[in-house]
């Protein structure tokens, strides 16, 4: 019996940890029960941690081959040495990643719009949007890259950048619009129609109620989900590896593994993309659990 | 306004969901100052019509005019026509992501093109009018249902409509938050305003309205003053209606 007993009548309903705990009882999914259970509770997490790191540490360097193993893809030297160069292509990735996120956003609302007019008028536009998000989801992302990033220079059109990072880039926002747009068309149906009626009934066109009143809602609640794309989004800038002659990181790190028959550059770029990945996916599962706090509350007043 | 003084006409109004036909030739004729209230039993079409004056519901057939001018003609801009008839729901619809203040003013600015100053002016001294001047930096979710009700009333009269619509406005209610939005509507009431109410509040209905219509299977059975219909309602359905709500002691 941990907290529970100690806290004010209305808590003994619930389980220590339990998310329904008022704001403040629990934070973190990993932490929330060590706190629940008090100094006693931490002590022995910490000492049953300690104890399962030393025997897998021990059982993983204590094998036969983990020389081999350590040589290969675990080589501080190696590591040393190619470290700057890796991190400086991946300022690439991350300049990929910004900048396609910035039109993904933008395309996606546009696709998600269009798909919830409403009016046989519209039907063109409507149907379009259908078409566009069921051919960029069909599609695996790598190939929509690789046709453009490698297609469209080899066509040598005047007057359109020849450049393969360009292309590789429009790939990604091409196919991962279609993911979001399908995000952003899920906030745009769960706003209520009370909502929309009310603002036409003060007399709000549609663009305006879709704009002041719907798509705020929306995007507010799709947040989350949205973040766990950009994360899919992140890695993927990987895959302009294909197609670029510039290396971004997984590219410079392929390089240095081939030169150097060893896979430690590789482990590096993975360590870049955890860096951003790893925070991201923490700050989302917060933003989730906040979501759900919040709706709970809202619940109960 | 118009020479005859009729603020809403509606005539041989019919509208169905499907198969369900849930108004079946609505006559009714509002005059200006005038507070009509809706009665009968759920299900009977009182919020059906109401939305129905507010064209948020298309209709099959018949006519609406506001103030003479017929609504339910093709190439009419509806948003205009919105403008001039409020309309309040049972479920208050507060933008849950805008503050009081900015609920109040998105109709004027958005809809009217007042400008910000003079829509916050206007909103302000409203939230003032109806004692709701501490709220209007505050989210719809902290306000009580019967606060967050006023919020929904003040909403719809900051676009200065010639109507307003009420549409079960206390139901959702919890008991003793009614009396205070029922208040707003008494005041309004006195102010002149034309109003027609749907509304299970029989004290409430006698009391303000000029007129009562008991709404029954989509049709007007009855109508007449409030002391007519309460104190001798002359078909029997009308009368086991309110009979049941007197059973119920809701009366």
């Amino acid at each position: 019996m941990g907290m529970g007993g100690g806290g004010s009548p209305e808590l003994y309903q619930y389980q220590a940890g339990d998310p329904r705990l008022p704001d403040g009882q629990r934070k973190s999914r990993l932490l929330g029960p060590l706190r629940a259970e008090g100094a006693r509770g931490v002590a022995i997490a910490v000492v049953s941690t300690v104890v399962v790191l030393a025997l897998l540490v021990w059982a993983v360097t204590s094998s036969p081959n983990w020389p081999e193993v350590k040589q290969a893809f675990f080589d501080p030297e190696e590591f040393k040495r190619v470290f700057p160069d890796i991190a400086r292509a991946f300022l690439r990735n991350i300049k990929y990643f910004l900048i396609a996120e910035v039109f993904i956003l933008a395309w996606a609302l546009v696709l998600a719009v269009l798909r919830s007019l409403q009016g046989p008028v519209f039907f063109p536009l409507r149907a379009l949007s259908i078409v566009y998000t069921d051919l960029f989801r069909g599609i695996p992302t790598v190939l929509v890259v690789y046709l453009l990033g490698f297609g469209i220079p080899s066509l040598g059109l005047p007057g359109v950048p020849s450049g393969a990072a360009f292309w590789g880039v429009v790939g990604l926002i091409l196919s991962y619009s279609a993911y979001v747009a399908e995000v952003y068309r899920a906030g745009i149906e769960s706003v209520h129609p009370s909502q929309a009626a009310a603002a036409r009934s003060l007399g709000l066109s549609r663009a305006k109620t879709l704009r002041f009143v719907i798509i705020p809602q929306a995007v507010r609640r799709v947040i989350p989900p949205l973040l766990n794309d950009f994360i899919g989004l992140q890695k993927d800038t990987a895959l302009v590896a294909f197609v670029v002659a510039i290396p971004e990181a997984f590219k410079q790190g392929q390089i240095y593994q081939a030169a150097d028959f060893n896979f430690t550059p590789l482990l590096a770029v993975a360590l870049m993309f955890l860096l951003i990945t790893v925070p991201l996916t923490r700050f989302t599962d917060w933003l989730l659990e906040r979501q759900r706090r919040r709706r709970q509350a809202g619940v109960a007043a | 306004m118009n020479a005859n003084g009729s603020a809403l006409t509606v005539v041989d109004l019919h509208k169905s969901f499907g198969k369900l036909e849930v108004l079946r030739g609505i006559d009714l004729e509002v005059d200006e100052h005038e507070v009509v209230c809706l009665i009968g039993a759920s299900g009977s079409g009182k919020s059906t019509l109401l939305r129905c004056m507010n064209l948020l519901e298309p209709i099959d057939r018949g006519r609406i005019a506001i103030e003479g001018q017929d609504v339910t003609v093709p190439g009419v801009d509806v948003n205009r026509i919105r403008q001039r008839v409020g309309i309040v729901f049972q479920a208050f619809n507060l933008f849950p992501h805008m503050t009081v203040l900015r609920n109040i003013t998105l109709g004027p600015t958005e809809a009217l093109g007042t400008s910000k100053t003079e829509a916050r002016r206007l909103s302000l001294e409203l939230l003032e009018r109806f004692g709701l001047a501490d709220k209007s930096d505050d989210y719809p979710d902290r306000l009580s249902g019967g606060q967050q009700q006023r919020v929904a009333i003040v909403r719809a009269l900051a676009m200065k409509p010639d109507i307003m619509l009420l549409d079960e406005v206390t139901s959702a209610l919890d008991p003793e938050l009614v009396a205070e939005v029922l208040n707003v509507i008494r005041e309004l009431a006195a102010g002149g305003m034309t109003m027609v109410i749907a509304t299970h509040e029989m004290g409430f209905a006698r009391d303000i309205a000029n007129r009562v219509c008991f709404l029954d299977e989509g049709v007007i059975l009855e109508e007449g003053t409030p002391g007519q219909i309460f104190s001798a309602p002359r078909e029997e359905r009308t009368q086991r209606f309110l009979q049941s709500i007197i059973e119920a002691g809701r009366m």
